[in-house]
């Protein structure tokens, strides 16, 4: 079953670029170069390339990190010093799920056993900010080098931010309800599950998510193809080259209200470094518009006050900014 | 009589599998109570944090994940 699978998806990664190709240029007889038969192409292209990658990528990573529930993690994280605490924590939130429903329980549950705040915020900046999904579809799309590049970028944010909070003392912004839960916790109970369990779980996971991320998915292919097809690159280059000091602030500002799954924004991401973005302000884009989420900062209100919602949104953005200059210092 | 609860905020994990209880409960033809429980103070008091979680006579059988109801009514009957 799983092998029949694994080969229909390999069938398919491979037959799908020339397949599009053809139904673009010969079965439509659209023109090579021309503005709409560049946008129709790179639609045909991109929508069952990445959604394969999704789906592929999807259940193997889901299927990896039913061994890292946020239960197993909390007990890994209990007592480690500040440091090595916002490290571990911070990569923690590569492979270990999370949703803006799931923040509140997670919160609570860090805090009540004691794992210090700056800690807790290294673990919730890294969550959202490095997306496994982004990670392996970058992988797939540009290569390894640009995966570990957003990954190590993501990672530097969340633990910088992490020993931020950690040193303002923030613990009277926390609701005083989350600390009279602090140490009434109780043990959890091992539950065993068996492969046959975690491949179904990760299955129908995968399904799950694809329905909810398809429309993201569409939206941003279909940006992604008016952009590769009619934006021009003079005008890009413009608004977000090099020339421009300001072209991170610019798109972070512009992607601050938009919000949607890091999936959604890989087709967009690859357009705009097809018109010329440098690399840095092309991740800070990307990275606003996945890490920076007005719903998760209103879900977060029921156990932080506004001051540490403002100092946690702050030094995201922050985190965000530098990450964009960084990488275009870097990568020339 | 057995005493199922189901830990959630009440998403819609939470509904599918308060929905897979009761299917669960029909199967295994035993008469129990379902009850559901929000309240995070009594969510974490089982060391529960991913939900929805599965409790079935204060023991934990399962959280983070939606069992099927076949698995649920195996686990009623034991």
């Amino acid at each position: 079953m799983v092998g029949l699978a694994a080969l229909t998806w390999l069938v398919a990664w491979l037959v799908e670029a020339p397949l599009a190709d053809w139904l673009t240029f010969s079965v439509f007889g659209l023109t090579r170069g021309d503005h709409f038969g560049e946008a129709v192409g790179f639609f045909l292209l991109d929508v069952p390339k990445v959604l394969l990658l999704l789906v592929g990528i999807i259940t193997v990573v889901t299927l990896i990190r039913g061994f890292f529930p946020p239960e197993r993690v909390r007990t890994a994280l209990m007592g480690r010093g500040q440091l090595t605490g916002t490290a571990a924590a911070a990569s923690f939130g590569i492979v270990t799920p999370f949703c803006s429903c799931s923040a509140v329980p997670l919160f609570i549950g860090f805090v009540e056993a004691g794992i210090p705040l700056g800690v807790t915020f290294a673990f919730l900046i890294s969550s959202p900010m490095v997306n496994e999904v982004a990670l392996v579809l970058l992988w797939g799309l540009f290569g390894p080098g640009i995966a570990l590049v957003y990954m190590a970028a993501g990672l530097t944010v969340a633990m910088i931010g992490g020993l931020v909070i950690g040193k303002l003392k923030m613990e009277r912004f926390v609701e005083d309800y989350v600390w009279a839960l602090q140490g009434k916790g109780g043990a959890l109970v091992a539950v065993k599950l068996t492969w046959e369990d975690r491949i179904h779980d990760a299955w129908s996971y995968t399904q799950d998510l694809a329905r909810k991320i398809l429309p993201y998915l569409l939206v941003g292919i279909g940006i992604g193809a008016l952009i590769h097809g009619y934006a021009p690159t003079d005008l890009v280059a413009a608004i977000g080259g090099r020339s421009n000091p300001f072209a991170v602030p610019i798109v972070v500002l512009i992607a601050l209200p938009l919000y949607s799954n890091a999936a959604g924004t890989i087709p967009i991401v690859q357009a705009l470094l097809g018109k010329g973005l440098p690399m840095g302000t092309t991740l800070a884009f990307m990275m606003a518009i996945t890490a920076i989420s007005l719903p998760e900062f209103i879900i977060l209100r029921r156990v932080i006050k506004w001051p540490l919602i403002a100092v946690f949104a702050s030094v995201v953005t922050i985190g965000v900014l530098f990450v964009g200059y960084l990488f275009n210092f870097l990568i020339a | 009589m057995k005493k199922i609860e189901v830990l959630g905020p009440g998403c819609a994990n939470c509904k599918k599998l308060e929905a897979n209880v009761h299917e669960a409960v029909l199967m295994a033809g035993i008469t129990a109570e379902v009850v559901k429980v929000t309240d995070y103070a009594q969510i974490m008091a089982y060391g529960v944090m991913s939900t929805p979680g599965l409790v079935i006579d204060g023991l934990v059988v399962s959280y983070g994940r939606i069992p099927s109801a076949g698995d649920i009514a195996v686990w009623l009957s034991e």
